[in-house]
């Protein structure tokens, strides 16, 4: 163990302390910056406790494109310290109140949490060690062959949502310069350019 | 006390040392690497390159070295001090810290982890904020447009990266990095009734993609003929504008650690990593770290003569051969990679 402990409380603390940075600091991008500082210290959580598959897709989809996608247009906004910040202690009794109805919910939900009878037999089944499964395999397992179904629903889910957005803000404008790649290349010198013999003095 | 040094001390000293020896060599490689890359594009415009510093301009990178980090650095009034000295630290330490997970040769590794090609990946899909945080913080126009397009360009082309990942996880079935070169020891070479040989490895099995992950591997490092996150003949030098001294010193490391690093990916992805390229007697005698050197330069030489020869992208053709070229040739090899390992039986 030894060292994984100091690691577990380094992680924790950097953790928790970004986390509240990221509500704490002024400017926005401050806050991004914060928030993907709090993933990364959870994928070293993570880490710590086995889940090593988690950490890194954590990692990779979580900080290396959906906050950048924060950070894009966090950084794009025109925004004005100040004002954001006189506004903050009014709305803050509405956000407080927001909070505490998330946190009665979910401990309300979570206190009568049953599994479902089948999810439950998996549950109990036994857990082979780690180095004859290793965490993405058994995640695969799952997945693929327990939960292919419920899988498969969830990527259609997303593949709607991603051919919505596209719909949604797809315009055919008319009058615009598009660049056409084949055009482009089967150009030619015969028909690009004319080679003009010019007398010295005269001019074309 | 003592199990104080046992538990925490003499792990950790470990640790340390072997992270210091690799950072140390590959520090020197890299300060040797990018003379490699000046005296190659030299060559190929017919001059000499550096060649005053020490003997045949040995010296050069330590040369330089030394006058970045004798410079003052200069901070703009108008930049946000803490992120614009945090962007170059970020890129240079997220750059070195994914060597942890490359094995030189057998057993040569600092963490041999189950996840080692995801490790990987995620660094590298964080390398983007070093280059993000410091165009930014720089608040100048030339620094923000190049740090938009690189991010651009980085997240576009990690897609086809992670594709071609993907293929050759397929062909291994393991994600762990000595695993995936350990498997290319037995290939289709031998199938075919060759003995072990170079066409065992994934680059002759999987030859497109090979050819695509190379040239993703530029793009995503922001190597010629894609460099334009710094194109300095319309952004002056993209994200990198503002900084000098030191900060400009460690961007340029990092950046050139990610090269050597897609160069060493490559080898171990394509090329076989240290197997040596006939199984036979006096080159299985050669170390297999020399092996991996040498395939890793090999590759970097490409990665070089690339820049030498071809002209820079325009940023549309760039986005258009991520999306419209790369994205669904290495989508369709997927899916033809995994039915042909179904189909022929020789999935893992």
């Amino acid at each position: 163990m030894g060292l994984q402990a100091l690691f577990f409380y380094l992680f924790a603390f950097v953790a928790v302390a970004s986390a509240f940075m990221v509500i704490a600091a002024r400017n926005p991008v401050h806050s991004v910056l914060f928030l993907i500082l709090t993933f990364f210290n959870a994928a070293g959580l993570f880490l710590l406790t086995g889940a090593e598959f988690l950490a890194m897709i954590l990692l990779v989809v979580y900080v290396g494109a959906v906050a950048v996608l924060f950070l894009f247009v966090v950084m794009m906004l025109d925004v004005d310290f100040a004002e954001m910040k006189s506004g903050a202690l009014e709305y803050a009794p509405v956000g407080a109140l927001v909070g505490i109805i998330l946190a009665a919910e979910l401990i309300i939900v979570l206190a009568g949490n049953t599994f479902h009878p089948a999810a439950a037999g998996s549950g109990a089944s036994p857990i082979p060690a780690l180095s004859e499964r290793t965490n993405t395999q058994a995640l695969g397992d799952v997945l693929y062959t327990d939960y292919i179904f419920y899988f498969q629903i969830a990527g259609m889910v997303l593949l709607v949502a991603m051919i919505g957005a596209i719909v949604l803000t797809l315009r055919h404008r008319e009058h615009i310069k598009r660049q056409d790649i084949n055009q482009q290349v089967a150009r030619t010198p015969e028909t690009a350019i004319e080679v003009v013999k010019v007398k010295p003095g005269q001019g074309i | 006390m003592d199990g104080f040094i046992t538990t925490y001390v003499w792990p950790g000293a470990i640790i340390l040392a072997q992270s210091l020896l690799v950072l140390v060599a590959l520090l020197l490689f890299i300060a040797y690497i990018l003379y490699a890359d000046r005296k190659i594009w030299a060559a190929v415009q017919l001059r000499r390159g550096p060649n005053v510093v020490g003997p045949w301009g040995l010296f050069q990178s330590f040369a330089d070295l030394l006058k970045f980090v004798f410079k003052e650095p200069v901070i703009p009034s108008g930049a946000n001090k803490g992120v614009f000295l945090l962007a170059p630290l970020v890129a240079v330490t997220l750059a070195l810290a994914t060597w942890a997970v490359i094995p030189f040769d057998a057993g040569w590794v600092i963490a041999d982890i189950n996840v080692g090609i995801l490790f990987v990946f995620a660094i590298s899909s964080l390398e983007v904020y070093g280059i993000i945080m410091g165009g930014w913080a720089s608040n100048s126009k030339y620094p923000f447009l190049g740090a938009l397009r690189s991010a651009a360009q980085m997240v576009s082309y990690e897609v086809s990266i992670g594709f071609v990942i993907v293929a050759v996880l397929l062909c291994v079935g393991s994600l762990n990095l000595t695993d995936i070169v350990m498997a290319q020891a037995d290939g289709i070479g031998t199938r075919m009734g060759l003995p072990n040989s170079l066409f065992d490895w994934h680059w002759f099995a999987l030859f497109p993609l090979f050819i695509i992950f190379f040239i993703s591997a530029l793009a995503e490092t922001n190597r010629p003929p894609f460099d334009l996150p710094e194109a300095e003949s319309e952004l002056v030098a993209g994200f990198m504008v503002e900084y000098g001294s030191t900060p400009y010193m460690m961007f340029m490391l990092g950046e050139y650690a990610a090269i050597v690093l897609m160069c060493a990916l490559t080898t171990i992805l394509f090329l076989g990593g240290w197997l040596p390229p006939l199984d036979v007697w006096f080159l299985n005698w050669v170390p297999g770290i020399i092996w991996f050197v040498l395939k890793a330069c090999l590759v970097f030489f490409m990665f070089s003569m690339v820049k030498a020869f071809v002209p820079r992208y325009r940023y549309d053709q760039l986005m258009r051969l991520g999306w419209k070229v790369f994205l669904p040739i290495s989508l369709g090899m997927l899916v033809i990679v995994a039915f042909v390992l179904k189909l022929t039986g020789t999935a893992p």
